[in-house]
């Protein structure tokens, strides 16, 4: 028994990893449709700039401040830069764009951090906590919170704001978001800093955890849009729940059969729902009729 | 109120606005009737600032506007209900409503969704339905009440009568019509000439990018070579 609520707790703290990446997805997704390869970096952006600017002696609330906000607006910058004059090219281009973008990102961090592998305190100690027999860190915590809140956020920001249904009115129809006055291009460059600074946010969350070097993006990146898929990419609900199953199923697989089938266990999973579900768990059907 | 002078627009290297001159006086039905391919969409693309101009000028309540993006024309009053209808298929029917109303938020906005309701009484049926999966007509009536969701004084409406049943054709006749007591200019494009010519003061007749006819509607319908090409009488 506290062998499974063991490997519960560190599927669950896995999981909300995931869900964080998946989650930065969702907002570029549902502004473009496309999907972000260099959300990875992001991460990886957030626990690089955080390490060193606390290195270089800033409080760790303060370099976390800085490596969100830096983060955004290297994403930002990504749209201004790559995607904006690509408008008009096919999703698959963008798409192409984003990866060759999060290649860049890694070798221009490699350059200007270096390639070992950092980490800083993390937030309440490394004393582990007991629950029901088995034990769970304090940052873990730490990372489900991050998790919960920023999907409780952006679930209120589509559902009940105007500027979130301007986001997903963008996708839906460009030409009509422009007829009733939506600023399209700064629709862009709003979903970019956010999915940016999501992104960043999460690499602080986890790196006392994972620890982080310039090359941790790419991993992340996958698993995020894994956990995306399952749970139906552009929907908040989706990113949470795909995220958490997603890091349920690898440490179930991990504990009770063995870790090298970890991957790979989980991708069978995903590939039958996405079979039964292509949209998958909380996709919308698309709802087009001419 | 609304001025197009010399008007030029092209798509890559083929031009297909070749000079259009055109006025709309506030407070009038004014229509454009042409065949298909004559250009019509293009010219209300350019004056919503959506499609690039390369010659002539836009002028809209005394200001030139021909170089204002296309985001910023609703602002000056300027609404379209484009063809296709365009409306947000993955969003609900009031979702909408409430964005052709994104530039406000004050208490009229609530007013204007019930009036919207009112006109089209269906729409408040399926309020919280996917836009997507309203028939033709329905897809139509809310594209209309959500351009009139931004408090335009001049709406441009592209072919609402496209694609319906004949009975949904004189009913969307009859709402832009009524337009006149909202104090709503109205520049209505159309293929169906007789129908938009029955409710128009004035008409405009496109061929080809350019203008060929125009004169008050009751002239036009009783003009022997318009019978002839668009009435088919
Ligand atoms: N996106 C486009 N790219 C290239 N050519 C275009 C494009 N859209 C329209 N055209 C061409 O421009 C000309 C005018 O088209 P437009 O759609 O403005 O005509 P229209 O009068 O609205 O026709 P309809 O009654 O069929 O709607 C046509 O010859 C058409 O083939
Ligand atoms: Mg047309």
């Amino acid at each position: 028994m506290p062998e499974l609520m063991q490997f519960l707790l560190s599927g669950v703290t896995v999981g909300a990893v995931y869900a964080l990446v998946a989650l930065g997805f969702t907002i570029i997704y549902n502004a473009s449709d496309v999907v972000n390869f260099a959300q990875g970096e992001f991460v990886m952006l957030g626990g690089m700039i955080t390490v060193f600017a606390f290195k270089a002696g800033l409080p760790l609330p303060l370099a976390a401040l800085i490596a969100v906000a830096v983060t955004a607006a290297i994403g930002v910058a990504l749209n201004k830069l790559a995607i904006e004059p690509a408008r008009g090219a096919p999703v698959v281009s963008l798409i192409i764009i984003t990866i060759g973008a999060s290649i860049f990102i890694r070798g221009v961090t490699q350059l200007v951090f270096d390639k070992q592998l950092h980490r800083f305190p993390a937030f309440s100690g490394d004393d582990p906590i007991r629950v029901l027999g088995a034990t769970i860190l304090p940052q873990s915590l730490w990372v489900i919170a991050g998790a919960l809140a920023v999907f409780v956020g952006l679930w209120l920001f589509f559902t009940r704001t105007l500027m979130g249904k301007a986001i997903l009115a963008t996708s839906n129809n460009r030409l009509a978001a422009q007829l009733v006055g939506i600023n399209t291009a700064w629709v862009m460059t709003l979903s970019f800093a956010m999915s940016a600074g999501i992104g960043a946010l999460a690499g602080v969350l986890v790196t006392p955890i994972t620890l982080v070097s310039y090359d941790v993006g790419i991993a992340l990146a996958l698993k995020g849009f894994a956990a995306a898929m399952l749970g139906g990419m552009g929907n908040p609900k989706g990113a949470l729940v795909g995220g958490i199953l997603l890091g349920l199923l690898e440490a179930l697989t991990a504990g009770y059969i063995s870790s090298q089938y970890k991957d790979a266990a989980a991708f069978i999973v995903i590939l039958a729902v996405l079979f039964a579900m292509p949209q998958g768990l909380f996709g919308k059907k698309s709802t087009d009729r001419v | 109120m609304l001025t197009v002078e010399g008007l030029r627009s092209r798509y890559g290297r083929i031009e297909v606005l070749h000079g259009i001159d055109l006025a709309v006086n506030s407070g009038e039905i004014v229509t454009v009737v042409g065949a298909n391919g004559a250009g019509k969409t293009t010219l209300l693309r350019c004056i919503s600032g959506v499609q690039p101009v390369t010659g002539g000028a836009i002028t809209f309540r005394g200001d030139v506007i021909t170089t204002v993006p296309g985001f910023k024309r609703l602002r000056r009053g300027l609404a379209q209900s484009p063809e296709g209808r365009q409306i947000f298929t993955n969003l609900t029917v009031e979702e909408n409503l409430r964005l052709g109303a994104f530039l406000f938020s004050d208490d009229r906005v609530d007013r204007d969704m019930e009036d919207a309701f009112q006109m089209f009484p269906i729409l408040k049926q399926k309020r919280n339905q996917a836009a997507g999966g309203l028939s033709g007509g329905q897809q139509q009536m809310l594209a209309i009440a959500r351009a009139l969701m931004g408090r335009p004084s001049c709406l441009l409406l592209d072919e609402p009568s496209m694609g319906l049943a004949p009975i949904l054709v004189q009913q969307i006749f009859d709402v832009v019509s009524g337009l006149k007591k909202l104090d709503v200019t109205v520049l209505l494009v159309e293929q169906n000439a007789f129908g938009a010519l029955k409710i128009a003061d004035r008409g405009y007749v496109m061929e080809t990018g350019r203008i060929s006819m125009e004169g008050p509607a009751a002239e036009l319908i009783a003009d022997p070579r318009i019978r002839e090409a668009y009435l088919g009488i």
